[in-house]
């Protein structure tokens, strides 16, 4: 299975120059003009703000005294600063804890659906995509509603069947309910995504596996996963990013657990009070300038330890 | 919302009126000095001469306002009566930290900033160390100031007599209680904060579920507000790079341990304010007071409407019941934007707005806003008016004789949101923790400090 994948992924590739070299001569001036509203856009959106903010980390504007030029002086006092790197931790362990569960969650109704052994398989799939349709402020704001310690649902539930219902919005529980809320938002978004995968398999690798003998876990096992790591690949760059930007969450339940969620509580949130409660601008740029430097390296080790693990 | 808003959401208030209009009072004249009827006494150089005045009033212009009251247009109709060729545009850019991060970086762009902005009056500071409002005093507001409750005037007020804000609403605080809880259990209404702790006990002791208030770990407005009361003086600027920073000086500390020491043993609540689980406990009484400001009464009768009848009002609890003293939470003003190309309509608009009686009387009765001006807080329409709500109780009056008990002494940062964010992160948490409040103090004291410093003031020592 896996040569034959190889194989297809590798022959395009191959065939890609010469085709190039063939129409070169005739799409040579339709190729740029193609890719120029892309390009500007790019340069606009992207580029540009990237660059801005590049140069505003290098000067230091206080409210007496004006905007001076302090070089890297700015990175190097983030790098010193404790409640970033106690954010940047906070939400490494929020990843580690939250995704591979999102992940699992997705991957087994991706494979529930696509086993066709459901009933009413629309129906489920929809509802579970429903939640991923909720903006991410809505949902936050119900879960905090039925967090809610004294006249929440789950806290009155308990009272009535005399059962112990954590404090959710403790300093204890905070991360796993904000995990909760996170993976409620997006297991729909990633399981839609492995679905598809899983739905461009050919048939016939399935009927050759049970003609081989292979029963409905075997086929899971040798065919689906691996037909699933490129998807599954994709979904956990997205949760790397979606983790280390955890912001809207935190930031919503900051207003019914002041005590637990500070303004430096993830490092997005914190580049976002540094900008707006502080008017320290230039510092949240060099925070946030290392923040996607994180994520960047983060990615990075991701991929580069499940490519290993393929190979080897 | 996020909610390191100050006050609390206004046009919410607004939808729940209880004050209605009486019919029409006059007011007199004594109000409509407003553009300057005789010009030139403004104590500030190059005051605009009524000549100048009129010629701008007279030109077509289109002013820009920044407001997040509800239903303005009734007031702004007013002016655009008075004035026709003026026409007004109202932008509503969000509220409490939304609005003013929209306004600064409007004003730091130099570009789409309104002319004229509604602004809490602990928020002027933070504007006026930027540079960025507009002195008034050039343009006939100086003639405001007896029309104005006298403390709102020293919060608008500059060292130089510059005037950076033309007051609109206040929040003198005072005591909402719950007359059947008291009554179950033989309390008084408290005269003394000493007395309010014997009775916070003595409530709980007898009902655990039930406690005598709530104060709000994640309310800096209302441990600034309680400063205000005990005359603490935790802020003081001189000159522009000054600043002074006592928000652990001895008057804080007998209130941190008073407020600390109660959240410790457990005979009050200590859970943000304006969320669903507060509101859900006002309503199953849970709380048996809530302090609050004048904006409180009409808040509180649309928030907890099944437990209409059993509230009354009273002034705080004194911490020297000979001298009675409040302060204030909440309150906005009007004030123009220093880069505003229309600096005379703006500022004759800012003045109308607030200080015309009609206008005026619109805020109170329309928008429930416990006015500023002092004609209207003694008109017999408003300070009369009754409410089934609080027990037929002349809620209005009461919260208007408080109101003349607010030191007008009190100054704010110029850095407020730092500030509210450091007491969130101190006071507020060792308050939801039930650890050492007073001790909380100086940490706020210190991450103050340093923050400042950090911003280029020299910071005096205490």
């Amino acid at each position: 299975m896996t040569a034959t994948t190889a194989a297809s992924t590798e022959d395009p590739r191959r065939a890609g120059p010469k085709r190039r070299r063939l129409g070169g001569p005739r799409h040579g001036a339709a190729g740029p003009l193609f890719v120029a509203p892309f390009m500007v856009l790019f340069l606009l959106m992207f580029l540009t703000p990237l660059g801005y903010a590049a140069y505003l980390s290098l000067f230091q504007e206080r409210l007496i005294g004006g905007t001076t030029f302090v070089g890297l002086d700015n990175y190097v006092a983030a790098l010193k600063d404790p409640l970033l790197a106690e954010g940047v931790l906070r939400v490494a362990a929020f990843f580690v804890i939250q995704v591979p569960l999102m992940l699992l969650l997705a991957l087994l109704f991706a494979l529930a659906l696509d086993s066709g052994l459901l009933r009413l398989a629309r129906v489920i799939r929809l509802g579970i995509f429903v939640p991923y349709a909720v903006p991410s402020v809505v949902a936050t704001l119900m879960w905090g509603y039925l967090y809610g310690p004294d006249f929440g649902p789950f806290a009155q539930l308990g009272e009535k069947f005399g059962l112990p219902v954590p404090h959710f919005l403790s300093d204890g529980w905070m991360l796993s309910s904000l995990a909760n809320v996170v993976t409620w938002e997006f297991v729909g978004y990633n399981m839609i995504i492995l679905y598809a995968a899983l739905r461009t398999v050919p048939k016939e690798l399935y009927e050759a596996a049970a003609m081989d003998g292979a029963g409905a876990w075997r086929i899971a096992r040798s065919i689906k996963l691996p037909a699933l790591r490129p998807a599954l690949m994709l979904t956990l760059l997205f949760s790397v990013i979606g983790s280390f930007q955890l912001f809207n969450e935190p930031k919503l339940l900051q207003d019914i657990a002041p005590d637990v969620i500070d303004s430096s509580y993830t490092a997005n949130l914190y580049a976002y009070s540094l900008a707006f409660t502080g008017q320290q601008v230039n510092y949240a740029a060099a925070v946030s300038f290392l923040l996607g430097l994180v994520i960047v390296i983060f990615s990075y080790v991701v991929l580069f330890t499940a490519n290993r693990r393929r190979t080897s | 919302m996020h909610r390191a808003s100050f006050t609390p959401d206004t046009s919410q208030m607004s939808r729940r009126l209880f004050l209605t209009a009486a019919g029409a009072v006059s007011l007199g004249a004594a109000l409509t000095a407003c553009g300057g009827s005789d010009g030139g006494s403004a104590s500030t150089a190059k005051p605009a001469g009524q000549a100048d005045i009129d010629k701008a009033m007279k030109t077509p212009t289109e002013l820009t306002f920044w407001t997040w009251v509800p239903d303005i247009k009734q007031e702004i109709a007013l002016f655009e009566k008075k004035y026709p060729a003026i026409k007004v545009k109202v932008v509503n850019a969000g509220q409490g930290v939304d609005h003013y991060t929209k306004l600064r970086t409007a004003i730091k762009a130099g570009e789409g900033a309104p002319d004229v902005v509604q602004m809490e009056y602990q928020a002027i500071p933070t504007f006026t160390i930027t540079d960025s409002l507009l002195d008034l005093s050039p343009y006939g507001a100086s003639k405001l100031k007896d029309t104005f409750v006298d403390w709102t005037w020293g919060q608008v007020s500059g060292p130089k007599g510059e005037i950076w804000a033309i007051p609109q609403d206040t929040g003198p605080m005072g005591m909402l209680y719950r007359a059947d809880i008291f009554d179950k259990h033989g309390i008084e209404p408290p005269k003394t904060w000493d007395d309010f702790a014997a009775a916070a006990r003595k409530l709980h002791k007898a009902d655990p579920d039930v406690y005598l208030t709530n104060l709000a770990a994640n309310e800096a407005a209302a441990w600034h507000g309680l400063l205000w009361q005990a005359g603490a003086k935790p802020y003081a600027t001189s000159g522009k790079s000054d600043v002074s920073i006592n928000v652990d000086d001895a008057v804080s500390k007998k209130l941190a341990a008073y407020w600390g020491g109660l959240a410790q043993e457990g005979v009050i609540g200590v859970e943000p304010d304006f969320t669903d689980a507060w509101f859900s406990a006002l309503n199953k009484g849970k709380y048996a007071t809530w302090i609050t400001a004048a904006w409180g009464p009409v808040f509180l009768s649309g928030s907890a409407k099944s437990t209409a009848g059993k509230w009354r009002a009273a002034p705080l609890p004194q911490w020297d019941a000979a001298k009675p003293s409040s302060g204030n939470w909440g309150g906005s003003t009007s004030a123009v934007i220093k880069a505003t190309e229309n600096p005379i309509a703006a500022a004759v608009f800012a003045q109308f707005l607030n200080s015309d009686p009609e206008s005026a009387k619109l805020f109170s009765t329309k928008q429930s806003f416990f006015p500023a001006t002092k004609p209207l807080l003694t008109d017999p329409s408003f300070a009369g008016d009754t409410s089934a709500f609080y027990g037929g109780q002349k809620v209005n009056q009461l919260f208007a004789e408080i109101g003349e008990t607010v030191s007008p002494d009190f100054q704010w940062p110029p850095f407020l949101d730092q500030a509210v964010t450091d007491w969130t992160e101190t006071v507020g948490t060792s308050l939801a923790r039930k650890k050492d409040t007073v001790a909380a103090l100086d940490a706020w004291q210190t991450r103050l400090t340093t923050y400042a410093k950090k911003q280029g003031f020299s910071v005096q020592a205490p």
